[in-house]
């Protein structure tokens, strides 16, 4: 067990049912000291139940949680040494900045000169330094943030919880924020476990994301992992946008297939997650924008790759949302498929109504077998 | 132009039975009593102006002592209406689901349905001698000779805090159900135990609620004329009583309507000097629930 001291969270095989619903199912999972780890779900998958078990707030029915490497099932919230970031903040009004991030302290027991150098000291790492005695009504939304963070901070916890702090915030400070928690987390070197549904948030921030669904975790990995070689369908689906097709094997050949989707398009893919299919088996298939080439057709037709799948179809219409810009093609079948393309603003851009040749990879072309 | 005299018109309809209640019912007879207050009786039908009847009040030891009395057993009741109503409110605010919530409050509500008087004879015969509690004590053997629970202080307090708590959980439920639940996890989570997380954070939280109900409930007590009487007896010596003995039995207006002013200065000065001391305003609390 000499590796134990090396993770601060380990989580053993946690269970908990609300009546016979099963909220979190075994669940394991251990985080190493100083990364971001992010657990992302869609809502209702149990994520939050399972962060306020590491909070000490629900006890779960089986299963071990260790905060560097000590088991903290029976402690009581107050004792754990795991500090949370509420998803409405939850900012103590009636107290002003300094007395917020006093409270913790105070708790402790710290004497009055310990808690001022503190509170400063903490301020002016979250580079708001002037604001101790405003009240936290005159503080904008993105400061709020920061005091909150601070107010969990300053304690020095073992690990920090973070509860989709972003939600409430705009989109600009929602951007704005998710690379400042990524600079707080650096400068504090504290563990931080980041709840959220938010794809891009997780993405974006963390060292590892685990993602979770109807109470289990099915993949944990890096970012990187998770958008390329997803395991598991609802991974594929679930991280990053995609195009999706349900349909039949209809050729096997050494980790490649060929399938028949449900529209009757015809492509090749490459076999993905847990379980060969063979002839006749229903698969589903994930194919991500950025790699469906988007041309006019007719126009370089010869520079496509023979292992290339390939498809004729009509732009339905563009997305434009500049360096993100898509078109929805209609393919001869009647389907849709997004691609990503980029659109300069000039002549020679893609517009509606446009003949066009998709063309893909097998190896991007990613079949799940159902 | 039309259309603005319509808004305006509309606008004056509204505010004219809110206006009409205010200076026919308040502002006209505390007019005409403080103009009463103000006559000194020299000989009969004759009158001076003059503070002749409030400087009797401050005279009379007995004046004074019993509203000096009345105002220490409301802030007693007071104090105990909030010790017992801030837990209830407390459970119903915070504690009981949502069903159970609705169930509750309307328990609480229930007893306002039947009028004050009715309910002072239903204490009435719970603790007079010959009542439920003293026959059944005396059923069980405790007790050998009948008791009389009635007249005496302890018993207005308690009839008292019965009428009025409910005016306290009222607006302590309010201001409780608005604390986000994260609120208190996030008192515990930051290291506080469950004292801490009341004195720290609930309560001052709730301090607006508590004012308020504190004041309402106060207001109610030092007015308040049936309960002291039933329960209290002759010797209850409630400052209303005071009151109603000048106007009624002494037929003089003139004295109790000074009397009247002395209340509502007293209570007044009180709730003033509450409101000083738990550092809120009237705005941040009454006008907030």
């Amino acid at each position: 067990m000499q590796s134990t001291t090396e993770n601060d969270l380990e989580c053993i095989e946690i269970k908990k049912h609300f009546g016979s619903v099963r909220a979190v199912d075994d669940v394991s999972f251990d985080i190493p000291k100083g990364s971001f780890f992010s657990i992302l779900g869609p809502s209702g998958c149990g994520k939050t139940t399972l962060m306020r078990m590491i909070a000490g707030f629900e006890q779960p029915n089986s299963g071990d949680i260790r905060i560097k490497g000590k088991s903290v099932i029976g402690t009581p919230p107050n004792r754990r040494n795991v500090k949370m970031v509420f998803q409405h903040l939850a900012l103590f009004p009636m107290m002003n900045v300094y007395e917020n991030i006093a409270y913790g302290l105070r708790c402790a027991g710290a004497s009055k000169d310990v808690i001022r150098t503190k509170v400063h000291d903490v301020l002016a790492r979250i580079s708001l330094p002037d604001v101790a005695n405003r009240e936290i009504s005159q503080l904008s939304g993105g400061q709020k943030q920061r005091i909150a963070i601070a107010r969990c901070m300053v304690l020095d916890p073992d690990v920090l919880l973070l509860d989709e702090p972003l939600g409430a915030l705009d989109l600009k400070l929602r951007e704005a924020m998710k690379i400042e928690l990524k600079l707080l987390q650096h400068q504090f070197d504290t563990t931080f476990v980041y709840i959220t549904h938010d794809q891009s948030e997780a993405l974006v921030m963390s060292d590892h994301v685990a993602i979770m669904d109807k109470g289990k975790f099915v993949q944990i990995g890096t970012p990187q992992e998770l958008y390329h070689k997803p395991k598991a369908a609802f991974v594929a689906g679930f991280v990053g946008d995609t195009n999706r097709w349900a349909g039949r094997v209809t050729r096997v050949e050494d980790g490649a297939v060929e399938v028949e989707t449900e529209a009757g398009l015809t492509m090749r893919g490459s076999v993905r997650g847990a379980g060969a299919p063979s002839v006749g088996d229903a698969v589903h298939v994930f194919v991500r924008p950025e790699f469906i080439k988007a041309e006019k057709s007719g126009a370089d037709a010869q520079k496509i790759d023979a292992g290339h799948n390939v498809i004729e179809g009509k732009i339905d219409s563009i997305l434009f949302n500049g360096a993100n810009s898509r078109v929805l093609v209609r393919g001869r079948a009647g389907e849709l498929i997004e691609a990503d393309v980029v659109l300069t603003g000039g002549t020679e851009d893609l517009k509606p109504k446009d003949d066009v040749t998709l063309s893909w990879s097998a190896e991007q072309t990613m079949s799940f077998k159902v | 132009m039309m259309q603005k005299d319509i808004k305006r018109l509309s606008l004056y309809l509204l505010f004219a039975p809110f206006a009409m209640w205010i200076t026919l019912l308040i502002i006209l007879p505390h007019l005409g009593m403080f103009y009463i207050s103000m006559r000194e009786k020299v000989a009969p039908r004759v009158y001076e102006f003059g503070f002749d009847n409030y400087i009797n009040f401050f005279n009379e030891p007995i004046y004074w002592n019993t509203l000096l009395r009345t105002g220490s057993m409301s802030l007693l009741v007071t104090v105990l209406a909030l010790l017992l109503g801030f837990p209830i409110a407390y459970y119903i605010a915070k504690i009981a689901g949502n069903r159970t919530r609705g169930a509750l409050f309307l328990m609480c509500l229930i007893p306002l349905w039947v009028s004050d008087l009715i309910r002072a004879f239903g204490w009435i015969l719970l603790l007079r001698e010959t009542g439920i509690i003293s026959s059944s004590l005396q059923w069980a053997g405790l007790i050998n000779t009948p008791i009389e629970f009635l007249y005496n202080d302890a018993t207005v307090i308690v009839g008292l805090v019965y009428t009025v708590i409910l005016f306290m959980i009222v607006p302590l439920v309010s201001t409780l159900d608005g604390m986000d639940d994260a609120m208190i996890e996030a008192g515990y989570n930051l290291g506080g135990n469950g004292p801490t997380v009341l004195r720290r954070i609930i309560i001052p939280y709730a301090m607006p609620g508590i004012v308020s109900g504190c004041i309402v409930v106060f207001m109610l007590t030092a007015g308040s004329y049936l309960t002291p009487i039933l329960l209290g007896g002759k010797n209850s010596s409630w400052f209303t009583e005071q009151i109603y003995d000048q106007f009624i039995t002494r037929y003089n207006w003139e004295s109790g309507a000074a009397f009247g002013f002395v209340l509502l200065a007293f209570t007044s000065l009180v709730i003033w000097i509450g409101l000083k001391l738990s550092g809120q305003t009237l705005n941040s609390t009454v006008a907030r629930s």
